[in-house]
């Protein structure tokens, strides 16, 4: 049943994030976007990991994706013109490249992967226990849990002071 | 029953792909930005796959804090955009070249 479910759910997720990169039109791009993150949380769920699915779809698809559809519309972004002729051979280019990414990284795969899975011990029960992650977050991470706050605050002045209208 | 750690890193290794495909050939630098999202979920993936094989937690936090700091570039990040496009009227990253000569 896990592995089904994990096969709808990882078409739907390519299929999205095909979507994004090939249409022509950003707002239908921001919403395949959002169903790629909603299978990628399905996907989390499938692998126990509760906590961070609920996550995925608060921020991700709640606040970030909130913010690209409010920008893109603020913006009112039409379709694009037709690609200058160079572009053809960027898309040849950027196609090849991901193709060679894909072979090279399932070369690796096939080399020195099954070693890593034969040391591995399985998953312990409480894997997905909201409580585990709290403890290690605040004891073992938790000055980088501070450094993030104070990036989330530096972010929160970089943007109000980048979208400010220059009145000179 | 559980799934093996295989699927879920070629599901990552497909979509970390598919987000460069899309860095590299589109010009709107709005759908630039939404491929380099789809990117760190790709990777996001790879380390809760990693961590359900590994037993251990410390990969859930590093997601946590990936995704923090996603907020953190995406909120900079479109007021950039925006920026941007006040001044030029274009969000074509081929016509955005202020640092050239």
């Amino acid at each position: 049943m896990a592995n089904f479910l994990f096969w709808i759910f990882s078409a739907l997720a390519i299929a999205a994030a095909l979507t994004v990169v090939i249409n022509k039109n950003p707002v239908y791009s921001a919403l395949s976007l959002v169903v790629t993150l909603f299978s990628l949380a399905s996907i989390f769920v499938l692998l126990e990991a509760y906590f961070l699915a609920a996550l995925e779809i608060l921020v991700y698809a709640g606040a970030i994706m909130v913010l690209f559809l409010f920008v893109i519309m603020l913006l009112n972004l039409k379709r694009e013109e037709t690609p200058p002729p160079y572009m053809k051979v960027q898309v040849a280019l950027g196609i090849f490249v991901a193709i060679l990414f894909i072979v090279f990284a399932a070369l690796s795969l096939k080399m020195g992967f099954s070693d890593v899975i034969a040391q591995s011990v399985p998953g312990t029960a409480n894997f997905g226990d909201i409580s585990q992650v709290g403890k290690v977050l605040f004891s073992k991470y938790f000055f980088p849990f501070e450094v993030a706050s104070l990036l989330l605050l530096v972010a929160l002045i970089g943007t109000v002071y980048l979208a400010k209208r220059r009145l000179t | 029953m559980t799934l093996p750690v295989t699927y879920p890193i070629v599901l990552s290794l497909i979509l970390f792909s598919i987000g460069v495909l899309g860095v590299l050939t589109r010009r709107n630098a709005i759908i630039i930005f939404m491929s380099v999202e789809l990117m760190l979920n790709a990777v996001n993936l790879a380390f809760v796959a990693f961590a359900r094989q590994f037993g251990s937690v410390d990969g859930q936090v590093i997601v946590f804090f990936v995704m923090t700091l996603a907020a953190a570039e995406v909120a900079v990040g479109l007021a950039i955009i925006v920026a941007l496009f006040r001044n030029k009227n274009t969000l074509n990253v081929d016509e955005i070249h202020l640092l050239k000569n």
